[in-house]
C-alpha cells in the first residue's frame, strides 16, 4: 500500500462542508498523527459525525478545502484500498441484519476478495482472531439482530479488526451501553491503540472518558474548531462554557487527579422551578 | 469445532442446490411433453406418427418453456437484487416502475394499432420495451438530479411516482379505447407466455437476461454488504454509487426485455427470493444460485399448469403463480421456527 509510513495519517486544511446554504463544517484544520487517540466532542449538530465520516470518504453535501488520508487527498483514494486502512464503526443500532456475527465479519474481508472468490482459510483465521480478540466467540453463530446493543457494538469493533484497519473511526461507541459494556468497549479500543498502534478517532459526548483516554481532543462548535489540544487544557470552566454554552461544574478525579464534569443544577433552573411552584400554588388557592 | 460447523453447513447447502438443480432440470425436460396433446419423446428427434406433433414441440412448446425459464430467472434475480438494494422485503421487480412503462408502451401500440415488427418481434413488444427503457431513464434522471446522489430512498419514490403517472396514462388510454382494445390492454397486464412462437423472442430476450445475470453474479459480495446497509458497505470498501447504478441498469434492462415479451407476470419476483431465503439463508452467494434455479423452475411449472388446467382455454400465468406460490410461501413461513429476516 501507498505511503503507510507517513507520520500524519489524517489532515484537514480549511476543510468545509455545506448542505445547501447551511454550513456543516467551516474551515476546519488539524492533524492527527499515527497511533494517536483523538476524541471529537461538542454539542449536538456541531458537525462531529460529518467530520468523522469524511475521514472515510462518506461526504455529505458540497465539500471545499483539503482533507488528506495518509498524505493522499481523499478524492484520489479507491474505497477498497482505503477500507484496508480505515474503518468507520457506527453506533450499535437495531437495524435488521439477517446475518450471523461470523458471516458479518467474513463480509468485512471484502477489500481482500476478488468478485467470484469464496472465503479462504486465511479470511477465516483473521475472523476467528477478531472474534477471540473481542470476546465475541460466544455469539459468533447468532444473528446480528438478536444481539444486545453492547454485544453488537463489540462485533462492530471486531469488524474493524477483521478488516485489518489501522485507523478506527468510532461514532459514539458507548452512548447507549451499560457501564459493563462501556468499560469493555473502551478497554478494547485502548488496547488496540496502545498495543497495536491503531489510530483512534472517536466522536463522543462523554468528556470525562475522553479526557481519560485521549491524547488530544478536538471540540467542534457550530461547525468550527472551538478547541484543539491536550485533554488537560479543555477541562476549564471558561473553555467548556465557550463550547457548550452552559456553565459546567468541575471536580478533581479521585485517582487520576484530572478535572471532570459532575452533574449539577443551575441557579436558573432552581429559579424557574420556584416560580412555577409559586404559580401553581396560587392557582390551587 | 467452528470449521466442522462450517463443513456440515457446506454439505447441507450442496444438497439444497442439488435439489433445486434437479427440480429445474426435471421441469425443463418434462414440461415440453405435457399439454393438451400428449407428445412422445421421439418427436425430439423428428420421429412421430403425426408430423404436427414435431411442429408443436419445436415451434411452440420448447420455445415457450425456455422463455418461461428465462423470465422466471430474470424476475427472481431482479426481485432478490431490489430487496437487498432497498433493504426492503416488499420490493419487487416492478417497484421502480418498469412494468408500468412497459404497459404504457404496449397499450399505446394496441390503441393505435401500430403494426411493425423488427426481426420478427411484434410492435407491442417493441413498444413495451421502449416504454420500460423510458421509465427506467426517468427514474434514473430524477434520482441523479437529487442532492443526495443516487439515494435509494429517492429512487424508490421516483419509481412510485413514475409508476402512478404511467398507470393513469394507461387508464386514460383504456377509457378512450373500445371494448376489444381495452380488453387486450387488460389482458396484456396480466402477463402470459401464450404469444411465444418459435425461437425469435427467446433469442431476443436471451442476451439481456444473460448479461443481467452475469453482472449480478459479479456483484454478490457487494449485494451482501448492501443488505447490511450502505454506510457499512461503503466503509468495507464497496463503491456504493457505482454498484447501485450497475445493478439498477442491468436489472432494469433485463426486466424490460422480459416484461416486453411476457407482460408483467406477478408474484415470482417477490416470493421466489423469499422462498429461497427461507431455505438456503440470506447469504447472496448461496441465495443467488438457488433463486436463479427456483425462479426459472417455478415459472415453467406454473406456465405448464396455466396451459393445461383448463385446456383448451389458457389461464393467465400470473393467476397460477400467486395461487401456487402464496400458500407454499405461507407454509414455509409458519413451518420455520427462526425469525423471518427483513432481507
Amino acid at each position: 500500500m501507498r505511503n503507510l509510513n507517513t507520520n500524519i495519517v489524517l489532515e484537514a486544511r480549511k476543510f468545509s462542508c455545506h448542505i445547501g446554504s447551511k454550513a456543516i463544517l467551516r474551515d476546519v484544520s488539524f492533524q492527527i498523527r499515527r497511533g494517536e487517540y483523538v476524541s471529537i466532542v461538542g454539542p449536538n449538530g456541531a458537525g462531529k459525525t460529518t467530520l468523522l465520516k469524511a475521514f472515510d470518504r462518506m461526504m455529505t453535501g458540497e465539500v471545499s478545502g483539503e482533507l488528506d488520508i495518509c498524505a493522499i487527498p481523499w478524492r484520489d483514494w479507491k474505497q477498497a484500498d482505503l477500507a484496508k486502512l480505515a474503518a468507520y464503526i457506527p453506533q450499535a443500532d437495531s437495524r435488521a441484519m439477517p446475518f450471523t456475527a461470523e458471516e458479518f465479519l467474513l463480509m468485512c474481508r471484502y477489500p481482500y476478495m476478488s468478485p467470484f472468490a469464496t472465503v479462504r482459510a486465511n479470511d477465516r483465521k483473521v475472523v476467528r482472531e477478531a472474534l477471540v480478540g473481542t470476546g465475541t466467540t460466544g455469539f459468533a453463530h447468532r444473528r446480528m439482530d438478536t444481539l444486545s446493543s453492547g454485544e453488537r457494538q463489540k462485533v462492530y469493533v471486531a469488524a474493524a479488526l477483521a478488516q485489518g484497519a489501522h485507523i478506527w473511526l468510532l461514532d459514539e461507541p458507548t452512548t447507549f451501553l451499560d457501564y459493563h459494556h462501556q468499560a469493555e468497549i473502551l478497554s478494547l479500543v485502548a488496547l488496540a491503540n496502545k498495543e497495536f498502534d491503531v489510530t483512534v478517532v472517536a466522536v463522543t459526548h462523554d468528556l470525562n472518558h475522553a479526557v481519560l483516554e485521549s491524547d488530544r481532543i478536538i471540540a467542534l462548535s457550530a461547525g468550527e474548531v472551538a478547541f484543539y489540544g491536550t485533554p488537560d487544557l479543555i477541562m476549564k470552566p471558561d473553555v467548556l462554557q465557550r463550547i457548550y454554552g452552559v456553565p459546567l461544574l468541575l471536580v478533581d478525579h479521585p485517582t487520576s487527579g484530572l478535572p471532570m464534569i459532575v452533574p449539577r443544577r443551575t441557579p436558573e433552573q432552581d429559579k424557574e422551578l420556584a416560580k412555577w411552584r409559586a404559580k401553581s400554588e396560587e392557582k390551587m388557592k | 469445532m467452528a470449521s466442522e460447523v462450517g463443513r456440515e453447513d457446506e454439505i447441507g447447502f450442496g444438497w439444497q442446490i442439488a435439489v433445486f438443480a434437479g427440480l429445474a432440470a426435471l421441469a425443463l425436460v418434462c414440461a415440453p411433453f405435457v399439454g393438451m396433446n400428449h407428445i412422445p419423446f421421439s418427436a425430439l428427434w423428428g420421429e412421430a406418427d403425426d408430423p404436427s406433433e414435431i411442429t408443436i414441440l419445436w415451434d411452440l412448446r420448447i420455445p415457450r418453456v425456455l422463455m418461461a425459464f428465462l423470465a422466471g430467472t430474470a424476475l427472481s434475480t431482479s426481485g432478490m437484487v431490489f430487496q437487498a438494494m432497498f433493504r426492503n422485503p416488499l420490493a419487487t421487480p416492478y417497484t421502480l416502475g418498469v412494468s408500468s412503462g412497459a404497459a404504457l408502451g404496449a397499450s399505446l401500440a394496441i390503441q393505435f394499432g401500430w403494426a411493425f415488427a423488427l426481426m420478427g418481434i411484434s410492435s407491442v413488444s417493441l413498444s413495451a420495451f421502449a416504454g420500460a427503457v423510458l421509465s427506467m431513464g426517468l427514474v434514473y434522471a430524477i434520482t441523479a438530479r437529487s442532492r443526495q446522489g443516487l439515494s435509494t430512498a429517492t429512487m424508490l419514490l421516483a419509481g412510485v411516482a413514475v409508476c402512478f403517472f404511467f398507470s393513469s396514462l394507461i387508464l386514460f388510454l383504456q377509457y378512450m379505447s373500445d371494448f376489444t382494445r381495452s380488453f387486450r390492454m387488460l389482458r396484456w397486464t396480466m402477463g402470459g407466455l401464450e404469444s411465444i412462437v418459435q425461437f425469435r423472442d427467446v433469442l431476443g430476450v436471451f442476451p439481456f437476461v444473460v448479461s443481467g445475470c452475469l453482472i449480478v453474479w459479479y456483484l454478490l459480495h457487494e449485494l451482501n454488504l448492501l443488505a447490511t446497509g450502505e454506510e457499512f458497505a461503503f466503509s468495507r470498501g464497496v463503491n456504493v454509487q457505482q454498484t447501485k447504478l450497475l445493478l439498477f441498469l442491468s436489472v432494469s434492462l433485463m426486466l424490460g426485455a422480459v416484461v416486453a415479451i411476457c407482460g408483467p407476470i406477478g408474484f415470482v419476483g417477490l416470493m421466489a427470493p423469499h422462498i429461497c431465503r427461507l431455505i438456503v439463508g440470506p447469504d447472496h452467494r448461496r441465495l443467488y444460485p438457488a433463486a436463479w434455479l427456483f425462479g426459472g423452475a417455478f415459472l415453467v411449472i406454473c406456465d405448464t399448469a396455466a396451459r393445461t388446467l383448463m385446456a383448451p382455454t389458457e389461464l393467465p400465468v400470473g393467476i397460477i403463480t400467486a395461487l401456487l406460490g402464496g400458500p407454499f410461501f405461507l407454509w414455509l413461513l409458519l413451518a420455520r421456527k427462526q425469525d423471518f429476516g427483513a432481507v
